[in-house]
């Protein structure tokens, strides 16, 4: 017999290959009909791949142990952590692109599918998105098992969600090229890439909860609590930012049921919170599992560690209208936004100091362990903006900082030197786990890409911090008349000279993630193969 | 039975977390964002605020479409550098049309939220075409294909009618003729635009991109832009009474 | 309006400190319960336990 699972979902996507076929049958929006035409096909080679299995093994249930050990399913969190090395360097690699388009605009071509304003959503969306969401997917799936010694349930269901979830990305991504955009910064993929996301995300939290269900362990450990918040809290805001209604069934667009000052709330809300929970929340649970890890030393204190996971998540979700000071929202509420997100400096400290003291006792390792060295500098990284981010929610600093490249050089210390460093650490561990190698192909290698990277960083945000502060000077500069000393253009003159150096750094960091790819290649090809004990930690192995 | 029993308890346990978790990120939203909607202060009272025309509202689907908002702001903060460069601050009751919101978030280029009038329509033409034929050191990539496309008005119909769904104020004779009227504003003198002139009597109807042959995007994006920050009468507007 | 906002600022300033004050209390409690530190250091080792 067909198991329950597999007719389910063989239904599921015979139906949706045809509604999409419908759908593309009827459209006059040509996105729309290459996107149904997708969906199509996708769907239809899905349905046809499960019979094809069903046929050729008629059936037998997977055992959930071997020989009494847990047999983990790791096939899907390969296919996680490949996706997202992948999707890093394409994200990073249009990063550097409209990052030279600043300073030469000439390589924007002066074609639809080449200006910044298309491009831009694409490169956030493919690093946060993209890149930073394989990477929590496919850890969170190593995570979930190795913590609760149980297989994830069900046969096609963890696949379903991994693979659901690149289609989101590629109908988003091609959506954005295509001129398919809702126009709400992080938040751009149009209706029905939402509704298909709310359908992958729902089936990721019953996949992840399914687990800890199984579990053998009688606690769920705490990088566990960091990533069911991280899903259950995107779930909330994903729903809640993207209220629309399609103008048609037929038609790639959409009106947000919010309007103005709500919509510009919801959004922060949310936009804010995408940061508190996708790029904090589930990256903080891979710290509290891969440095200890890594480290081969429990977490500096775990009590410490269940006061920063509630005081986080409690604190953080208040932060976002610090983004609106002086706009049109009430002031009381971008008061409130920011008097939290003064109070949200003390669980992120507390969460830096948990991660960094794990290494008290073993901080020689830094200086052999170049993987280690990552995640650690990561862990600074994470304090230094997290220091920086409730200065600008102050509102005499956001009235100098706010609409400048300050912004933008504070997300990406955060980004590059947070979320970038501690997936990159993440990656280099979990390869050689994953493939049974004693360890990395190289770890010169990573030591180059550490210090190439770190450079860039080093360049780009420093670039960013003198460019943005000099434009929100210039902007309110008076002469001695009480003119306006500046025009606008006279500013963005002033940007060339960082705007080159920003790209150069981007360029480093490019660079360093082609050197990992290259490293983890190698490591799967031709890397030594672990022999006694498949799949331990590992940790030592690479540090010799 | 003793592991039923245990299992149980895990299920508990597990859900105990998700109901923590859920209850801990409800309560900031909802404290948040729910005021905003019942509070009056939220919205000013101001006269002069009318629905985006079909052809403007068109203009701004391709202002969103090539992703204006992330190098433009809309959102005129009151200080005294920001008042005298692009004007008075921006009010609530401006944006209150607007789903979703462009107040952005980042200027790479200058703010938008009063552009309306500023320049000539023949201005934005050619700088939508080749910016730096006119600002030399303008970084703003070029949009010279809006100029030969011709406007897919079935789009602009749907989108009236969706917005007047989620309670956009537009009357059931502006969204039946939305087609015809998003092609009349930009064609003047024609019996299509005296009708659109009595739905629509604080409109502008002009030529916007100056090819009298067809209605183009560009037509759509300058008529947009032209009205940005001009519906709001300021002469009689109180920001007294406004204060909040 | 303006008094809108002094009520809704006197709320929070009061209620809203004392409810956080609260949950925190309870988040320190049970962190830091004598009783509860076994069952933390042996969660501590959860990821050195697998197969």
């Amino acid at each position: 017999m067909i198991s329950l699972e597999e007719g389910f979902f063989a239904f599921f996507l015979i139906v949706l290959a045809f509604a999409c076929l419908i759908v593309a049958g009827k459209t006059f929006d040509q996105v729309m009909a290459f996107h149904a035409g997708l969906g199509a096909l996708i769907a239809a080679v899905s349905a046809f791949v499960i019979f094809k299995n069903y046929f050729n093994d008629g059936g037998i249930a997977i055992p959930q142990e071997i020989g009494g050990k847990p047999n983990y399913n790791m096939g899907p969190v390969k296919f996680g952590a490949v996706a997202a090395m992948f999707w890093g360097i394409a994200g990073f690699l249009v990063g550097l692109i409209i990052a030279s388009q600043l300073a030469w605009p000439a390589l924007n071509f002066d074609l639809p599918w080449t200006n910044f304003g298309r491009l831009r959503p694409l490169h956030t969306s493919a690093v946060i998105f993209a890149f930073g969401g394989n990477v929590l997917l496919a850890t969170s799936m190593y995570v979930v098992q190795r913590t609760s010694r149980a297989r994830m349930p069900g046969r096609l269901l963890p696949w379903f969600v991994i693979i659901g979830y690149n289609v989101f990305i590629v109908i988003a991504g091609t959506g954005y090229l295509l001129g398919a955009t809702q126009g709400k910064e992080y938040a751009e993929p149009e209706w029905y890439a939402d509704l298909w996301l709310t359908i992958v995300w729902v089936a990721y939290l019953l996949l992840f909860m399914g687990t800890l269900w199984k579990r053998k362990e009688p606690h769920i450990y705490v990088a566990n609590w960091f990533y069911l918040a991280f899903i259950v809290t995107i779930a909330m805001l994903h729903i809640t930012n993207n209220l629309t209604i399609p103008v048609s069934i037929y038609s790639t667009q959409s009106v947000i049921v919010w309007s103005g000052v709500q919509d510009a709330m919801v959004q922060w809300w949310y936009g804010h919170n995408a940061v508190g929970f996708f790029l904090t929340a589930g990256f903080l649970a891979i710290m509290y599992y891969f440095v200890p890890k890594r480290a081969d030393r429990p977490v500096y204190s775990y009590r410490l560690s269940i006061v920063h996971f509630w005081a986080l998540i409690f604190i953080y979700i208040w932060a976002g209208p610090h983004h609106l000071h002086y706009t049109a929202l009430p002031q009381w509420a971008s008061t409130l936004g920011a008097t939290f997100s003064i109070i949200l400096w003390m669980p992120s400290w507390g969460g830096m100091i948990n991660g960094l003291m794990t290494l008290s006792g073993a901080w020689d390792k830094l200086r052999t362990d170049p993987v280690l060295r990552m995640m650690v500098v990561s862990v600074a990284f994470y304090g230094m903006s997290t220091f920086e981010g409730p200065l600008m929610s102050l509102r005499s600093v956001n009235s100098l900082s706010h609409y400048t490249d300050w912004t933008i050089g504070h997300v990406h210390s955060g980004a590059l030197g947070w979320v970038g460093y501690i997936s990159f650490g993440a990656l280099y561990c979990l390869i050689p786990w994953l493939w049974n190698k004693k360890g990395l192909y190289s770890l010169k290698l990573v030591n180059w890409h550490f210090w190439l990277s770190t450079l860039g960083i080093v360049l780009y945000i420093t670039a960013m911090w003198v460019s943005g502060i000099m434009q929100g000077l210039m902007w309110r500069a008076y002469d001695s008349l009480g003119f306006l000393e500046y025009s606008f253009i006279e500013t963005v003159e002033a940007m060339y000279p960082f705007y080159v150096i920003r790209a150069l750094g981007g360029a480093l960091f490019v660079i360093g993630s082609l050197i990992m790819a290259y490293n983890l290649w190698m490591t799967v090809r031709h890397g030594e193969a672990e022999e006694a004990e498949p799949v331990t930690s590992g940790s030592l192995a690479a540090a010799e | 039975m003793s592991v039923w029993a245990k299992h149980k308890i895990f299920e508990k346990n597990t859900f105990v977390l998700l109901i923590g978790i859920l209850v801990a990120v409800s309560v900031g939203g909802i404290v948040e964002i729910a005021p905003l909607f019942y509070l009056k202060s939220t919205i000013e009272k101001t006269e002069g605020m009318r629905p985006y025309t079909p052809l403007e509202l068109a203009g701004r689907e391709i202002y969103v479409r090539e992703g204006c908002y992330t190098c433009h702001s809309q959102m005129i903060r009151p200080m005294r550098d920001e008042l005298e460069r692009y004007g008075h601050f921006s009010l609530a009751a401006e944006s209150m049309y607007d789903h979703p919101f462009q107040w952005g978030s980042k200027r790479t280029g200058p703010d938008l939220a009063r552009v309306g009038g500023k320049y000539s329509d023949a201005w934005h033409v050619e700088h939508l075409i080749n910016p730096r034929s006119l600002v030399p050191a303008s970084i703003m990539p070029g949009y010279p294909f809006l100029a030969n496309n011709r406007l897919d008005t079935r789009d602009v119909a749907q989108h009236v009618a969706t917005n007047s769904l989620i309670g956009v104020p537009y009357t059931e004779e502006q969204v039946n003729s939305a087609a015809r009227d998003a092609l009349a504003q930009a064609t003047p003198d024609s019996d299509a635009a005296f009708e659109f002139e009595e739905r629509w009597p604080t409109a502008t109807i002009r030529d916007f991109d100056g090819n009298p042959g067809e209605v183009t995007e560009m037509d759509a994006l300058v008529a947009y832009l032209q009205m940005l920050g001009t519906l709001v009468d300021f002469s009689i507007y109180d920001n007294q009474a406004n204060l909040r | 309006m303006n008094e809108t906002y002094t009520a809704v600022a006197g709320f929070a300033q009061t209620w809203g400190l004392i409810y956080f004050m609260i949950l925190f209390g309870i988040v320190l409690a049970y962190a830091l319960w004598p009783k509860n530190g076994k069952k933390f250091d042996d969660a501590a080792q959860i990821p050195f336990r697998e197969d």
